[in-house]
């Protein structure tokens, strides 16, 4: 420790010696910074919007089942409840957002094609709350109300179907006594959803219509729970729990939609495996910026050495270098990242290529997405990284023999 | 007390095929506040004598006490704190840390030794106005003549008052005028201070400065003269 300040004083002088060196490798460094924050902001932003569009179209944050209701989603496994109890447990607990549901799967048919779907039966102003299927419908109306008689289709289904607004389908699907229960519908909406699946096999109806059409009185299938976080679910989860007590089965939106769930995962992952990447061009300019340094100063290294200064000082020395070199281009490349990412907080128009991101559900607008921890990360991969590559030419800088390095041409 | 003691001391280095006798068997006693120089033509193993002496080369075989402790077995850590508390060198050339002011590179020693600021910038400020470089402490090396240099050297060697100070060749690259200034320096130290003085040289000029001069050739010592100073 009572060496830190001249092993300091002289880090900080050497880093200057070589000036044009320095800010050479000042500007790599911000620049690798910057493309690490920068680049993972878009890709989270991309990622986040997807997410959102997926969980907030319809599953919610957290759902509630039958037991069985994953393995045979009929109207066999329906909630214990009633809609009417259902609604009475979350008003006492003070949950607004949330949408319980019947949904049963069904056969759809026009007069020219038939397709699998899976039926929905709503409440449109509980969908509204969690914000789902209104906010996605692009033609004609939204439904109404609970008793609306009418269908909303997703474009797909439509042009699947060979049909359009206004014309009549018919649903089948079966009753509890697996009779079968059918209805003709008007198509009074059509919906655009980020993911095509969800436009090809989704189909909306008011809730009581399909709960009379089923036969299955005040019953529902699901119950669809909004939160704040999606990120941080378990909160919401364990209170949801706690409401409905046993009996059903409540799940975090991960494990109702895999394909979701595993993209955040990926996302992280990927974001490292990009740090690193960045990190590994970097490192070559700053591995040899230190070497360079080293070689050049070998003769001062020795009279160090020859002065009394023990090995582990040299080390540190270059150590500190590293990290003042590094701690600087920290510093200058969160800077830019901040300052370049904050400007597009209102979006970026990406409808150039929009189309063929759709099929993954993204958006034509880009949103950057700056978190904190992804900058941490990003700090941390460099600095640790940065140090790991420093050791190299520190450790050969502290293994000179005074008397050799001092007589080196 | 004897300042160094080399007893039997060896040294060979290998050039290309040929092995180079650098220190063969010598042996040599210098007392506390003596003034040595060491003459030999070049490769006449005066600056490898005293590279062994101050713990900068381990010699083959023999032994070598300083301060009546032998250091030819001491580990890398243990000669550095040597160096560091005990003994002042000075180099021919690239004496100096180029990133370092003058007044830095003199308190550079008293830093690592872990010696207080305000005693450092004292003892700096002092020992500079002795060598005949007050005003000049905030420059850096490259700001400075070559004497100025070799001062700044050789108040850095002598500040923290080491028992003895090792010297090669520290006139090489300096004028008479300044040669003669920086071994008067020398000898003042020497009668003041009680420094024992260790210089490696073949110039006429330092030897004459010398209480003692030791001959070399080929790594032996043929002649060790007492002598009167100049």
């Amino acid at each position: 420790m009572r060496l830190l300040g001249i092993i300091t004083l002289l880090a900080w002088r050497n880093l200057w010696r070589n000036y044009r060196r320095t800010i050479i490798m000042l500007a790599a460094i911000s620049i690798g910074v910057w493309a690490m924050i920068f680049m993972t902001a878009l890709m989270r932003g991309m990622v986040n919007d997807m997410v959102k569009d997926g969980i907030e179209a319809l599953p919610g944050y957290v759902q509630i089942h039958h037991p069985n209701f994953r393995d045979d989603p009929s109207v066999s496994n329906l909630l214990p409840q009633t809609d009417a109890e259902i609604s009475a447990q979350f008003s006492s607990a003070k949950i607004d957002a949330w949408a319980s549901r019947v949904r049963v799967p069904a056969v759809i048919s026009s007069e020219y094609e038939s397709r699998g779907i899976t039926l929905f039966g709503v409440d449109p102003l509980q969908e509204q709350a969690i914000d789902a299927i209104g906010s996605l419908v692009t033609e004609g109306r939204a439904l109404q109300g609970v008793s609306d008689t009418g269908v909303v289709i997703g474009h797909k289904l439509a042009e699947k179907l060979d049909t359009e607004l206004g014309k009549r389908i018919v649903v089948m699907s079966q009753d509890p006594d697996n009779e079968i229960a059918d209805r003709g519908y008007r198509i009074v909406g059509l919906f655009e959803a980020g993911l095509a699946a969800y436009e090809e096999t989704m189909v909306f109806a008011g809730k009581s219509t399909v709960q009379d059409m089923l036969g299955i009185g005040d019953r529902v299938s699901e119950v669809a729970v909004l939160g704040t976080d999606y990120r941080d679910v378990d909160p919401l989860l364990n209170e949801i729990k706690a409401i409905t007590g046993g009996g059903v089965e409540v799940l975090p939106w991960q494990d109702l939609n895999a394909y979701l769930g595993s993209m955040l995962g990926v996302m992280d992952g990927f974001v490292l495996v990009w740090m690193i990447v960045v990190f590994l061009a970097l490192s070559f300019g700053l591995v040899n910026t230190l070497v360079m340094a080293v070689f050049e100063r070998v003769r001062e290294i020795g009279l160090m050495l020859a002065l009394g200064m023990r090995p582990s000082h040299i080390l540190g020395q270059i150590i500190v270098e590293s990290i003042m070199l590094l701690i600087i281009g920290l510093v200058l490349g969160n800077t830019l990242a901040y300052v370049s990412v904050v400007p597009l907080k209102g979006g970026i128009d990406i409808s150039l290529v929009a189309e063929g991101m759709e099929m993954f559900g993204a958006a034509s607008t880009l949103y950057p997405a700056l978190e904190f921890r992804d900058a941490v990360t990003a700090n941390v991969v460099v600095l640790f990284l940065g140090l790991l590559a420093s050791l190299s030419p520190a450790w050969r800088a502290s293994r000179y023999e005074p008397i050799e390095a001092i007589t080196k041409v | 007390m004897a300042a160094v003691r080399c007893i039997d001391v060896c040294k060979t280095y290998r050039q290309g095929d040929v092995d180079i006798k650098a220190l063969d068997h010598v042996s040599v006693v210098i007392e506390e506040g003596d003034f040595v120089c060491l003459s030999a033509p070049s490769g006449g193993g005066k600056t490898t004598l005293l590279n062994a002496i101050g713990g900068l080369d381990i010699p083959d075989s023999g032994e070598v006490w300083v301060a009546e402790r032998r250091i030819d077995q001491l580990s890398k850590g243990a000669l550095a704190q040597l160096r560091l508390l005990r003994i002042g060198f000075v180099f021919q050339a690239y004496n100096l840390i180029p990133v370092l002011t003058a007044r830095e590179n003199v308190e550079f020693v008293m830093q690592v030794q872990g010696i207080a600021g305000h005693k450092r910038s004292e003892k700096s400020m002092a020992i500079l106005k002795e060598v005949g470089l007050e005003g000049l402490e905030n420059r850096r090396p490259a700001e400075m003549s070559g004497g100025q240099q070799q001062r700044v050297a050789v108040a850095r060697a002598i500040v923290s008052k080491p028992t003895l100070v090792l010297a090669d060749e520290p006139t090489a690259n300096l004028d008479s005028k300044t040669s003669d200034a920086l071994m008067e320096l020398f000898v003042e130290l020497n009668e003041h201070h009680g420094t024992t003085f260790i210089i490696a040289t073949h110039d006429q000029r330092v030897m004459s400065y010398a209480k003692r001069l030791i001959k070399m050739l080929d790594g032996k010592i043929v002649d060790d003269i007492q002598q009167q100073a100049a």
